[in-house]
């Protein structure tokens, strides 16, 4: 029988290793899995490399991992907010390494990762700093820089629903790069607000098929205010 | 001299949004257009974390952590609303299938160039978000700004000094002055604020314009 739900955080993350390459999803608070992310940093994982769209907010998540000093390097689109002030301070003090990236080159790098395409061409970025050493080619008239996928070791994804086959759905804009990020990583592990029984998510309405899925574990729900902190207002 | 107010810029760019357009509006003062849609006009709102048919601020103590738009601000969902992961959200913009896209911006040059991501400067942490693909996906990129920085300097200037975000990829500027339109034959301004006359424009930007005859 296939079972992929574990009973704990500490359980799904027990071979993560130090230097590994770590897809976390997310945009800002939603669909980050601040359980799985809190669980990394009590195993005091380090020298990681994040993948994740912004560069944490407020003191929890992605800006708590990296505050915990378990971030050698963060590849992201949109690092400055105004609730950024972990990762700006560690950045201005030369303590992280950031790869900066267009943001629909993020989400097409991680998809290209998952669907087995050696690279792309992209208008994106096209005589831009951002582009800069990277070949380029012309086609049809059009402008185009090659860009390569980004495999991981891992991936952290927060969804909503989850059954033992690690079948997925996701609540409102807190799908983001979950979907994306479940196939591009060697591991992509799921915490849930809901388990369920196998057949009880309808065929239509699975969003990542449970082949990209390797663990699934229950956690609590959360929330968090989506409007920015303020530094020493950690809500 | 008199200038627009942004509610008066946000009003101008959404008078010029037709029915039936798919449209993302960047974070900052492009935001404020969706306060103007005229009521009659149905314009669906793209937001790239994964949200087609964005609707305004909920009430307070509606808000909802999962529901967000790309400034990460809560918003609410319009009838006929959909959510779609972030691959697919850029493959709007980057597929052409978004028509319009209305930007903040630091300088746009005559050519149309763009720079809006980065100033540049050694301590400035850079971001670029969705930028970059807004610029060179969307079919209109329309940009809001002021005309001049706070030094009196014209933002729309013959060549960006600011890293570019896209080339030639502008299509139209709003200003807190003017309606700058980028054309083929070079620029021609409308619009232009009370008391402003096109010779004042031309000198403060530093730029030679037409008029623009509608």
């Amino acid at each position: 029988m296939i079972n992929k739900i574990l009973a704990s955080v500490e359980e799904a993350l027990a071979d993560v290793h130090d230097g590994a390459t770590i897809l976390i999803g997310g945009f800002g608070s939603a669909g980050l899995p601040t359980h799985l992310t809190d669980a990394l940093i009590a195993k005091g994982a380090r020298d990681l490399t994040v993948v994740n769209n912004n560069a944490g907010n407020g003191e929890h998540g992605l800006a708590a991992l990296m505050k915990a000093g378990c971030v050698r390097k963060l590849i992201c689109s949109f690092p400055r907010q105004v609730d950024s002030w972990v990762f700006d301070d560690l950045w201005r003090a030369g303590k992280i390494e950031l790869e900066l990236v267009p943001q629909g080159n993020l989400a097409e790098r991680i998809r290209a990762a998952g669907a087995g395409i050696g690279a792309f061409f992209t208008a994106t970025g096209f005589g831009t700093e951002l582009a800069k050493g990277k070949e380029t080619r012309q086609i049809n008239g059009r402008d185009y820089v090659l860009e390569y996928p980004i495999h991981a070791d891992f991936a952290l994804v927060a969804a909503e629903t989850g059954d033992r086959w690690g079948n997925l759905t996701y609540r409102k804009t807190a799908r983001n790069f979950g979907p994306i990020m479940c196939m591009a990583a060697k591991t992509a592990i799921a915490q849930v607000h809901r388990i369920v029984e196998l057949g009880a998510i309808d065929p239509e309405q699975v969003i990542t098929p449970g082949i990209f899925v390797k663990r699934v574990v229950q956690v609590e729900r959360v929330r968090y205010d989506p409007t920015p902190a303020k530094r020493g207002e950690e809500k | 001299m008199n200038r627009y107010s942004r509610d008066q810029m946000a009003q101008r760019v959404a008078r010029d949004i037709p029915e039936g357009a798919y449209v993302n509006l960047g974070i900052g003062m492009p935001t404020l257009v969706a306060n103007h849609i005229p009521k009659d006009r149905e314009i669906v709102l793209q937001s790239e974390n994964g949200l087609l048919g964005m609707g305004p601020a909920p009430q307070a103590g509606d808000e909802d952590y999962d529901l967000i738009n790309a400034g990460k601000q809560p918003v609410t969902l319009m009838p006929g609303a959909s959510f779609f992961h972030h691959a697919d959200s850029f493959a709007m913009m980057r597929g052409g299938h978004l028509d319009i896209c209305v930007l903040g911006a630091f300088q746009v040059a005559v050519n149309g160039d763009l720079a809006n991501w980065h100033t540049g400067e050694a301590d400035a942490i850079p971001a670029v978000g969705g930028a970059m693909d807004l610029a060179s996906g969307a079919k209109q990129v329309f940009v809001m700004m002021e005309h001049l920085t706070k030094k009196g300097e014209s933002k729309i200037v013959k060549r960006c000094s600011y890293p570019l975000t896209g080339l030639a990829c502008v299509s139209r500027v709003y200003t807190d002055l003017a309606t700058i339109h980028i054309t083929p034959q070079g620029l021609l301004a409308d619009d232009l604020v009370e008391g402003l006359s096109l010779e004042a424009l031309i000198k403060l930007s530093g730029i030679s314009m037409q008029a623009r005859l509608s």
